[in-house]
């Protein structure tokens, strides 16, 4: 009787051996099953869940840009940025910068941070002493239907229709809080290899919000009205881009 | 003792000295004026030799970012490229003057050659390409112009995105109003390839006339 109940006990024991063992083995693959396709379904969804805007601070490092009245517009543009991206980051929205620091990136390397990112929106930001309140330029290219290949220094190409519909944004936005605009089209580099809505911003001295006078470039009060003027036409722009359902800046 | 003729000869070399000095002085200073007053005269002087005609230069204003239509009448050569350099010598020379609305200095020193070259022999195609336009619109007859403009012009150039756009808007709505057979404008500096002309705009593409040319008085 002994040794049908010791028989019995290590039958039971082996088959539970294996059972936990069947269990382990089912739970490693399910688990390696999730790890495998997880990185995928980032892919899909980082992009249309995610609204970024690239920042692209004209010239830096070796590049000084325009000789502006009190300094350089590598500077000046660092200097804008970084007050605009503090703006935006207050507002929920994702920023990407190109330089932080007087660092030399060249247009390629500011196009290739763009399409990295995956950005709905890039802002090449500018300075000049020539002209009046804020110039917005768009590429001159013409516009072609996104292809699955795109030629490097013509991306842009195929995103000229969502740029123009961006500084119309930014024009209304800027318009509205009283700054002087002109739109314009531009044979600029770093944003011809852009494939996001991409719009080349450039701020010139503008006018007094009482209209006395001319504003300098470095007034405090002229600056924070064209940041609070592009951050409200970014907001206005995410908003247009979730009503339209179209989440990607990779989709022209 | 000094003898007498001496004296008398002494006199009179001295008296020619001064003369001749007196005479030396004011030839110098005529000259001088003449020289002075050529110069002020020399960008608008016209050549005996060339007849008067009537060009369209597209002036550009930085103000208005615009580039709007200015008739000149102007003695221009018979050859078409040196027809075009003198285009553009007069419209470079209103960018320099006193009060441009487009100011940039360099006048009609700022532009060494302009070759006026046949699109389909002239035209690299990978950099018309890179243009992004389509080359469908080119047709036989259709010239490319290479602007070879001088290294001081674009080292003097303000920098900045709308006032260099301005001035390849107006060169290339210049050459397209004063040569319509120009649909091609390219440009060199001093006989060499540069990326920007001031550190902005695109010097490396091939601008189509087609995409330069804006309606009258209108924005760019």
């Amino acid at each position: 009787m002994r040794e049908r109940k010791r028989i019995l006990q290590a039958f039971f024991s082996a088959r539970s051996l294996e059972r936990v063992a069947m269990a382990g083995i089912s739970t490693v693959a399910i688990i390696v099953l999730f790890a495998l396709l997880s990185p995928i379904a980032f892919a899909q969804t980082q992009p249309a869940e995610r609204f970024v805007v690239l920042l692209d601070p004209a010239h830096g490092g070796t590049d000084s840009g325009a000789r502006l009245d009190s300094e350089t517009e590598k500077a000046y543009t660092l200097a804008f940025s970084v007050r605009l991206r503090s703006l935006l980051m207050a507002r929920g929205i994702d920023v990407v910068i190109t330089r932080d620091s007087d660092a030399t990136v060249d247009p390629s390397q500011r196009a290739a941070v763009a399409d990295h990112v995956h950005a709905q929106a890039c802002l090449s930001l500018h300075a000049s002493e020539s002209g009046s309140g804020v110039h917005i330029f768009v590429s001159s290219l013409a516009p072609v239907q996104q292809n699955s290949m795109l030629p490097w220094k013509t991306a842009q190409a195929a995103w000229i229709e969502r740029s123009t519909a961006l500084a119309g944004v930014i024009n209304s936005a800027l318009a509205h809080a009283g700054t002087t605009v002109t739109l314009g089209r531009i044979a600029l580099p770093a944003i011809d290899s852009m494939t996001c809505p991409a719009v080349a911003v450039e701020i010139a001295p503008g006018q007094s919000s009482d209209n006395s006078g001319a504003t300098s470039l470095d007034s405090p009060d002229y600056q924070s009205r064209v940041a609070d003027a592009l951050a409200a036409a970014l907001l206005e722009w995410r908003s247009e881009d979730w009503r339209s359902g179209d989440r990607g800046g990779r989709q022209p | 003792m000094i003898p007498r003729h001496q004296s008398i000869l002494f006199i009179v070399l001295l008296v020619a000295s001064i003369t001749l000095g007196v005479v030396l002085w004011t030839t110098l200073d005529r000259a001088h004026k003449r020289m002075l007053a050529s110069q002020e005269s020399a960008p608008t002087q016209a050549p005996q030799v060339a007849p008067s005609e009537q060009a369209t230069l597209m002036v550009a204003n930085d103000a208005e970012n615009s580039v709007t239509p200015r008739v000149f009448s102007l003695p221009l050569p018979q050859n078409p490229e040196a027809r075009a350099r003198a285009v553009l010598g007069k419209l470079f020379d209103l960018d320099a003057a006193p009060g441009a609305t487009h100011p940039v200095p360099g006048g009609v020193s700022s532009i060494n050659e302009v070759f006026l070259l046949p699109v389909a022999a002239g035209t690299d195609p990978a950099a018309a390409r890179s243009s992004g336009a389509p080359r469908s619109g080119s047709a036989a007859g259709d010239d490319l112009a290479v602007v070879n403009l001088a290294g001081t012009f674009v080292s003097s150039h303000p920098s900045g995105l709308e006032t260099e756009t301005l001035t390849i808007l107006s060169i290339c709505a210049t050459l397209h109003a004063n040569f319509p057979t120009v649909t091609e404008v390219r440009f060199l500096v001093d006989g060499q390839q540069r990326p920007t002309l001031a550190g902005h705009a695109d010097l490396t593409r091939t601008y189509l006339t087609s995409e330069t040319v804006p309606a009258q008085g209108a924005n760019p």
